[in-house]
């Protein structure tokens, strides 16, 4: 698969562009556009962002690695994000992120073999009232107990 | 009595769009304000109603927005901070999904009493839906003549843009917003300069927090008599307190600045679960000192607390019970720290690390004794030392635990060794 921008994902960065009075202050939102696109950010998009934005491939690179919702490899097809700060945790939350790794066969960070399922371990999602809570791609889930859980990946498609 | 102002409607269905907003007397305010007032009649009205900042530090919106020059050839910016990182803080999420033409009203009246002609809401980018939903309610809003150019016939100019984040805690610190919106790593700026003479992209620049500028329509339309009124003297209006952790009620309460602490938590959020004792409470998200069970009654505006040594901050309350070790809520508190700190000043990212060992290690068993007087040591020796205030933010709940639960933690030493 060519990793060129299709023309339809260039004209959206066009868009995207217009709103700024630079291109640099486009970078978060034209690598969000690609990721969506793409799935992840690869070195390879990094260098195309760089060359279109007029930047140096560097400035692309640390911005992707300083905000952790840029991914630089493929996620599973769900991406389940388990918050573990304090509301979460006074509420459960361990065993949510326990239950998780154990019917998922595993750790934190990984990605199911089947392409399937990537687990991650957040800090606070801003949804601390439904504290146990996870996210699974952008959908909230919260007051979750294994069982809920259960319930909630079998209704994934 | 306790009537709502900002939550009054939030029970409506679709009130996100703006037809409903509309029928609830939207956007009369704004009309209000550009048609009939002068802009600096809408700063000083602003002014008088103390309207203090909902996002942390508490600082008075119209002082913040006076501090801009009148005069200058610079485009002047508005930044919304809808970045909603500090732990416990959900509040602004129920502005977004519930009511985006508020915050847009709000930020059209700002906009218009400092002159600025740019703005841009910065979201979490976690808040996917609710930024469709608020990119929506903008284009509706262009649709009426609510944005865009000559905005009511007024002659007034103001364009609006929603910009995601992606992940970063330091970005809701104002400056490292700034940073992230010109397309850079969330690293904080050296202060001063202030954003109000050289903010984004050099030009002075407004950061206000989402609620702040939800308040704004009504202080127009009602007057800053009224809204003074519904709080305290020098702490205007009233608050969306976000309870949450050990409580049978979590969830959002909005209620007059001035409130008492015990009251949030045992009438509103309907205290503890049966069988449950109160131990501590965080009450302005997580950056803010711990109080003790005994510590409660304490009015929440922002110059009480910080009297009772904590900090409203966010109004996130997060309540502890008797049955977390305090060692828990420890642990939590270090690991965020350590995470989030941007790693720009020494004190801030080796402190916060150093913190994370010891208490990592007292989590184990393995703690040694004075590992508490460590931890007092290091906090305070991260605090005031660094660029930004989040060196402080990491700094001082650490403090206020090892110093108020000191036994307990050198008890749980004994204990395991
Ligand atoms: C580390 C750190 C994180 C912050 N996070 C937020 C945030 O998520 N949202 C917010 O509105 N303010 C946050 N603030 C406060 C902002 O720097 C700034 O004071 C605020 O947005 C100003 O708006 P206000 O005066 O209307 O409160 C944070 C501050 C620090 C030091
Ligand atoms: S105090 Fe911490 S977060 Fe702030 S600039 Fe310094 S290292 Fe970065
Ligand atoms: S602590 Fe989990 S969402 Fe806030």
């Amino acid at each position: 698969m060519s990793r060129e921008f299709t023309p339809a994902l260039k004209e959206r960065i066009e868009g995207v562009l217009a709103h700024y009075p630079n291109k640099q202050a486009g970078l978060l939102p034209v690598l969000r556009l690609v990721q969506s696109e793409k799935g992840f950010i690869s070195a390879e998009d990094e260098r195309i962002v760089a060359v279109l934005l007029g930047l140096r491939p560097i400035k692309v690179r640390e911005v992707v690695t300083f905000y952790t919702l840029f991914a630089r490899k493929p996620l599973g097809k769900f991406h389940i994000q388990v918050c573990s700060n304090l509301s979460c945790s006074l509420s459960g939350g361990e065993k949510i992120l326990e239950h998780l790794k154990a019917r998922l066969g595993i750790r934190i960070g990984q990605t199911t073999p089947d392409g399937k399922y990537t687990l991650t371990e957040v800090e606070c999602l801003g949804a601390c009232e439904q504290a146990p809570c996870m996210m699974v791609n952008f959908d909230y889930y919260g007051n979750l107990d294994p069982e809920k859980i259960d319930r909630i990946l079998e209704g994934l498609k | 009595m306790n009537e709502k102002v900002l939550t009054q409607n939030f029970g409506l269905d679709h009130l996100f769009r703006i037809e409903v907003y509309l029928e609830q007397g939207g956007y009369r305010a704004a009309k209000k304000a550009l048609t009939e007032w002068k802009p600096e009649q809408v700063l000083e009205e602003v002014k008088k109603a103390s309207l203090r900042g909902r996002g942390g530090a508490g600082f008075s919106a119209g002082l913040k927005w006076g501090f801009v020059p009148k005069k200058t050839d610079k485009p002047k910016y508005l930044c919304v901070n809808a970045d909603e990182g500090e732990p416990g803080t959900f509040k602004d999420r129920y502005i977004l999904s519930h009511n985006p033409h508020l915050l847009i009203e709000g930020i059209v009246i700002a906009s218009y009493a400092v002159g600025i002609h740019d703005a841009y809401v910065y979201i979490r980018g976690e808040y996917e839906v609710i930024a469709l939903r608020l990119e929506q309610a903008i284009a509706e809003a262009y649709g009426q003549g609510y944005l865009g150019k000559n905005i009511l016939g007024s002659g007034f100019d103001l364009d609006l843009y929603v910009h995601r984040g992606a992940g970063a805690y330091i970005c809701g610190e104002e400056t490292a917003l700034l940073e992230s919106l010109e397309g850079k790593r969330g690293n904080p700026r050296l202060k001063p300069p202030f954003p109000a003479s050289v903010g984004l992209f050099q030009n002075p620049t407004v950061i206000n927090n989402v609620e702040t500028l939800a308040n704004v329509p009504f202080i127009i339309l009602n007057g800053a008599a009224w809204f003074l009124a519904k709080g305290l003297p020098n702490d205007g209006g009233t608050r969306i307190f976000g309870v949450s952790g050990a409580v049978n009620k979590p969830g959002i309460y909005e209620l007059p600045v001035g409130t008492s602490l015990r009251e949030i938590i045992f009438t509103h959020a309907g205290g503890l679960k049966p069988g449950r004792k109160l131990k501590a409470v965080i009450p302005g998200g997580m950056s803010s000192p711990i109080l003790k069970a005994e510590e409660i009654d304490i009015k929440m505006d922002v110059d009480s607390v910080a009297a009772a040594g904590s900090m409203m901050g966010s109004a996130a309350i997060i309540v502890i019970d008797d049955r977390t070790p305090i060692l828990e809520v420890l642990k939590k508190v270090a690991k965020f720290y350590a995470h989030e700190s941007c790693g720009q000043c020494t004190p801030c990212r080796l402190g916060t690390n150093w913190i994370l060992k010891i208490v990592k290690r007292m989590a184990e068993g393995k703690g040694e004794q004075g590992d508490a007087d460590s931890l007092l040591r290091l906090a305070a020796n991260i605090k005031g030392r660094t660029l930004c205030p989040m060196g402080d933010a990491a700094a001082m709940p650490v403090f206020s635990i090892a110093k108020k639960f000191k036994e307990e933690l050198e008890a749980s030493l004994k204990v395991k060794t």
